[in-house]
Protein backbone atom coordinates (compact mmCIF):
# COMPACT_ATOMS: atom_id res chain seq x y z
CA UNK A 1 0.00 0.00 0.00
CA UNK A 2 1.35 3.24 -0.81
CA UNK A 3 0.89 5.99 1.59
CA UNK A 4 1.25 9.62 0.99
CA UNK A 5 1.67 12.15 3.81
CA UNK A 6 1.04 16.21 3.37
CA UNK A 7 1.09 19.64 5.13
CA UNK A 8 1.85 19.10 8.95
CA UNK A 9 1.07 15.69 8.75
CA UNK A 10 4.34 15.21 6.62
CA UNK A 11 6.86 17.47 8.97
CA UNK A 12 5.17 15.40 11.89
CA UNK A 13 5.76 11.79 10.59
CA UNK A 14 8.99 12.82 9.05
CA UNK A 15 7.91 12.37 5.43
CA UNK A 16 6.44 12.46 2.27
CA UNK A 17 5.56 8.91 1.04
CA UNK A 18 6.03 5.20 2.15
CA UNK A 19 5.39 1.85 1.19
CA UNK A 20 3.84 -0.52 3.60
CA UNK A 21 2.79 -4.16 3.93
CA UNK A 22 -0.35 -3.71 5.82
CA UNK A 23 -1.38 -6.32 8.10
CA UNK A 24 -4.02 -8.33 6.81
CA UNK A 25 -6.98 -7.36 9.99
CA UNK A 26 -6.63 -3.84 8.87
CA UNK A 27 -9.47 -3.79 6.17
CA UNK A 28 -10.83 -0.25 6.62
CA UNK A 29 -9.51 3.37 7.10
CA UNK A 30 -10.18 3.45 10.88
CA UNK A 31 -8.42 0.21 10.75
CA UNK A 32 -5.88 1.36 8.79
CA UNK A 33 -4.76 4.86 11.22
CA UNK A 34 -5.16 2.52 14.33
CA UNK A 35 -2.19 0.36 12.64
CA UNK A 36 0.02 3.11 11.82
CA UNK A 37 -0.51 5.01 15.08
CA UNK A 38 1.61 1.82 16.66
CA UNK A 39 4.38 2.54 14.34
CA UNK A 40 5.92 5.00 16.36
CA UNK A 41 5.61 7.92 18.32
CA UNK A 42 6.14 10.17 15.21
CA UNK A 43 2.58 8.43 14.13
CA UNK A 44 0.73 8.38 16.98
CA UNK A 45 1.53 12.50 17.41
CA UNK A 46 0.73 13.28 13.81
CA UNK A 47 -2.74 11.02 14.27
CA UNK A 48 -4.11 11.80 17.88
CA UNK A 49 -6.47 14.72 16.92
CA UNK A 50 -8.44 12.36 14.21
CA UNK A 51 -10.62 14.58 13.44
CA UNK A 52 -7.97 17.12 11.66
CA UNK A 53 -7.29 14.07 9.77
CA UNK A 54 -8.66 13.90 6.28
CA UNK A 55 -7.84 10.82 4.59
CA UNK A 56 -8.23 10.06 0.66
CA UNK A 57 -8.08 6.83 -1.24
CA UNK A 58 -6.80 6.76 -4.31
CA UNK A 59 -7.39 10.37 -4.63
CA UNK A 60 -11.23 10.08 -3.78
CA UNK A 61 -12.20 11.84 -0.35
CA UNK A 62 -13.21 8.98 1.98
CA UNK A 63 -14.06 7.94 5.69
CA UNK A 64 -13.55 5.88 8.30
CA UNK A 65 -15.30 3.26 7.31
CA UNK A 66 -13.98 2.95 4.03
CA UNK A 67 -12.28 -0.38 2.87
CA UNK A 68 -8.53 -0.32 1.86
CA UNK A 69 -6.25 -2.89 -0.05
CA UNK A 70 -3.06 -3.90 -1.16
CA UNK A 71 -2.10 -1.76 -4.06
CA UNK A 72 -4.37 1.43 -2.49
CA UNK A 73 -2.80 4.82 -2.93
CA UNK A 74 -3.79 6.59 0.39
CA UNK A 75 -3.21 10.27 1.57
CA UNK A 76 -3.42 11.27 4.73
CA UNK A 77 -3.86 15.35 5.12
CA UNK A 78 -5.07 18.27 7.26
CA UNK A 79 -8.36 20.11 6.17
CA UNK A 80 -7.24 21.89 3.07
CA UNK A 81 -6.76 25.58 2.65
CA UNK A 82 -6.13 26.56 -0.85
CA UNK A 83 -7.98 29.54 -2.73
CA UNK B 1 -10.08 23.73 -18.30
CA UNK B 2 -8.22 23.70 -15.66
CA UNK B 3 -4.42 24.55 -14.52
CA UNK B 4 -1.62 23.91 -11.66
CA UNK B 5 0.64 25.33 -12.10
CA UNK B 6 4.36 27.09 -10.31
CA UNK B 7 4.45 30.26 -12.41
CA UNK B 8 2.39 33.50 -12.33
CA UNK B 9 -0.37 33.69 -15.01
CA UNK B 10 -1.28 36.73 -17.43
CA UNK B 11 -5.18 37.79 -16.23
CA UNK B 12 -5.95 40.06 -19.34
CA UNK B 13 -4.46 37.05 -22.08
CA UNK B 14 -6.46 34.44 -20.24
CA UNK B 15 -9.54 36.65 -20.03
CA UNK B 16 -9.40 37.16 -23.77
CA UNK B 17 -8.50 33.72 -24.39
CA UNK B 18 -11.27 32.34 -22.33
CA UNK B 19 -14.21 34.59 -25.26
CA UNK B 20 -11.81 34.11 -28.31
CA UNK B 21 -13.17 31.77 -30.99
CA UNK B 22 -17.09 32.41 -29.42
CA UNK B 23 -19.51 34.69 -30.34
CA UNK B 24 -22.01 33.38 -27.86
CA UNK B 25 -20.29 34.97 -24.56
CA UNK B 26 -21.67 37.49 -23.39
CA UNK B 27 -20.24 38.08 -20.55
CA UNK B 28 -17.00 36.90 -18.42
CA UNK B 29 -16.69 36.39 -13.83
CA UNK B 30 -13.44 36.48 -12.63
CA UNK B 31 -12.05 35.84 -9.43
CA UNK B 32 -8.46 36.54 -8.95
CA UNK B 33 -7.20 35.49 -5.11
CA UNK B 34 -3.96 37.18 -4.27
CA UNK B 35 -1.13 36.89 -1.01
CA UNK B 36 -1.72 39.03 1.39
CA UNK B 37 0.03 40.72 4.25
CA UNK B 38 -1.77 38.81 7.96
CA UNK B 39 -2.76 40.95 10.34
CA UNK B 40 -1.23 39.88 13.48
CA UNK B 41 -4.76 39.15 15.42
CA UNK B 42 -5.66 36.51 12.35
CA UNK B 43 -2.37 34.99 12.52
CA UNK B 44 -2.70 33.66 16.22
CA UNK B 45 -1.33 36.74 18.24
CA UNK B 46 2.08 36.61 16.55
CA UNK B 47 3.28 40.04 16.14
CA UNK B 48 4.65 40.41 12.59
CA UNK B 49 3.12 39.86 9.39
CA UNK B 50 3.63 37.28 6.79
CA UNK B 51 6.87 37.65 4.85
CA UNK B 52 5.50 34.67 2.36
CA UNK B 53 3.51 31.57 1.61
CA UNK B 54 4.38 28.29 0.13
CA UNK B 55 1.75 26.18 -1.21
CA UNK B 56 1.84 22.62 -1.01
CA UNK B 57 -0.51 20.24 -2.85
CA UNK B 58 -1.12 16.37 -3.60
CA UNK B 59 -0.38 16.24 -7.58
CA UNK B 60 -2.68 14.46 -9.40
CA UNK B 61 -5.41 14.90 -6.80
CA UNK B 62 -5.40 18.25 -6.80
CA UNK B 63 -5.82 17.98 -10.68
CA UNK B 64 -8.97 15.40 -10.45
CA UNK B 65 -10.91 17.37 -7.71
CA UNK B 66 -10.39 20.91 -9.56
CA UNK B 67 -11.73 19.42 -12.74
CA UNK B 68 -14.87 17.51 -10.80
CA UNK B 69 -15.69 20.97 -9.74
CA UNK B 70 -15.41 22.12 -12.72
CA UNK B 71 -17.63 19.24 -14.44
CA UNK B 72 -19.94 20.33 -11.67
CA UNK B 73 -20.60 23.81 -12.44
CA UNK B 74 -20.77 23.74 -16.07
CA UNK B 75 -23.78 20.90 -14.91
CA UNK B 76 -25.60 23.62 -12.69
CA UNK B 77 -24.85 26.50 -15.31
CA UNK B 78 -24.76 26.89 -19.27
CA UNK B 79 -21.51 28.12 -19.45
CA UNK B 80 -19.72 28.82 -22.71
CA UNK B 81 -16.19 28.34 -21.36
CA UNK B 82 -14.54 28.12 -17.87
CA UNK B 83 -11.14 28.53 -16.25
CA UNK B 84 -9.59 27.35 -12.95
CA UNK B 85 -5.59 28.59 -12.62
CA UNK B 86 -3.88 27.52 -9.11
CA UNK B 87 -0.49 28.00 -8.33
CA UNK B 88 2.01 25.87 -6.03
CA UNK B 89 5.20 26.75 -4.55
CA UNK B 90 6.09 29.83 -2.44
CA UNK B 91 5.03 33.25 -2.97
CA UNK B 92 5.06 36.79 -1.38
CA UNK B 93 2.32 39.64 -0.77
CA UNK B 94 1.05 40.98 -3.72
CA UNK B 95 1.24 37.51 -5.73
CA UNK B 96 -1.54 35.88 -7.24
CA UNK B 97 -2.55 32.91 -6.24
CA UNK B 98 -5.62 31.37 -7.98
CA UNK B 99 -7.93 33.05 -11.07
CA UNK B 100 -11.32 31.38 -11.72
CA UNK B 101 -13.13 32.51 -15.01
CA UNK B 102 -16.37 31.66 -15.98
CA UNK B 103 -17.85 33.16 -19.71
CA UNK B 104 -21.78 32.74 -20.46
CA UNK B 105 -24.44 34.07 -22.46
CA UNK B 106 -25.62 36.07 -20.02
CA UNK B 107 -24.06 37.24 -16.50
CA UNK B 108 -26.03 35.72 -14.28
CA UNK B 109 -24.48 32.11 -14.81
CA UNK B 110 -21.03 33.33 -15.11
CA UNK B 111 -21.37 35.50 -11.90
CA UNK B 112 -22.91 32.85 -9.70
CA UNK B 113 -20.72 29.62 -11.45
CA UNK B 114 -17.80 31.74 -10.43
CA UNK B 115 -18.48 32.04 -7.02
CA UNK B 116 -19.48 28.49 -6.37
CA UNK B 117 -16.38 27.00 -8.28
CA UNK B 118 -13.72 29.51 -5.71
CA UNK B 119 -15.90 28.29 -2.50
CA UNK B 120 -16.04 24.53 -4.24
CA UNK B 121 -12.30 24.79 -5.11
CA UNK B 122 -11.12 26.18 -1.15
CA UNK B 123 -12.93 23.27 1.19
CA UNK B 124 -12.26 20.17 -1.98
CA UNK B 125 -8.99 21.12 -3.84
CA UNK B 126 -6.13 19.52 -1.95
CA UNK B 127 -3.91 22.71 -1.52
CA UNK B 128 -2.18 23.50 2.40
CA UNK B 129 -0.60 26.79 2.82
CA UNK B 130 1.82 27.21 5.04
CA UNK B 131 2.86 30.94 6.15
CA UNK B 132 6.26 32.34 7.07
CA UNK B 133 6.72 35.07 9.33
CA UNK B 134 9.66 36.93 11.85
CA UNK B 135 8.06 34.50 13.83
CA UNK B 136 8.54 31.33 12.01
CA UNK B 137 6.31 28.81 10.14
CA UNK B 138 2.79 27.75 10.56
CA UNK B 139 -0.10 26.16 8.93
CA UNK B 140 -3.33 27.87 7.99
CA UNK B 141 -6.23 26.24 9.51
CA UNK B 142 -9.31 25.86 7.70
CA UNK B 143 -12.40 27.95 8.34
CA UNK B 144 -15.48 27.11 9.25
CA UNK B 145 -16.94 29.64 7.40
CA UNK B 146 -15.10 28.20 4.37
CA UNK B 147 -17.17 24.90 4.68
CA UNK B 148 -20.71 26.65 5.14
CA UNK B 149 -20.49 28.81 2.17
CA UNK B 150 -19.57 25.50 0.03
CA UNK B 151 -22.41 24.00 1.66
CA UNK B 152 -24.96 27.06 0.77
CA UNK B 153 -24.55 25.76 -2.45
CA UNK B 154 -25.89 22.34 -2.01
CA UNK B 155 -29.25 21.13 -3.81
Amino acid sequence: MKLLYFAWLRQKIGKAEESLEVPSHVKEVGQLLDWLESLGPNYATALKERRAVKVAVNQDYVGLDHPVKAGDEVALFPPVTGG
Amino acid sequence: MIRVQRGDFDIGAELERLAAGSHQVGGIASFIGLVRDIAPAESGGGSGAASAMTLEHYPGMTEKRLQEIEAEANRRWQLEASLIIHRYGRLEPGDRIVLVATASRHREAALEACAFLIDWLKTEAPFWKLEESAEGARWVEARASDDARKAAWKK
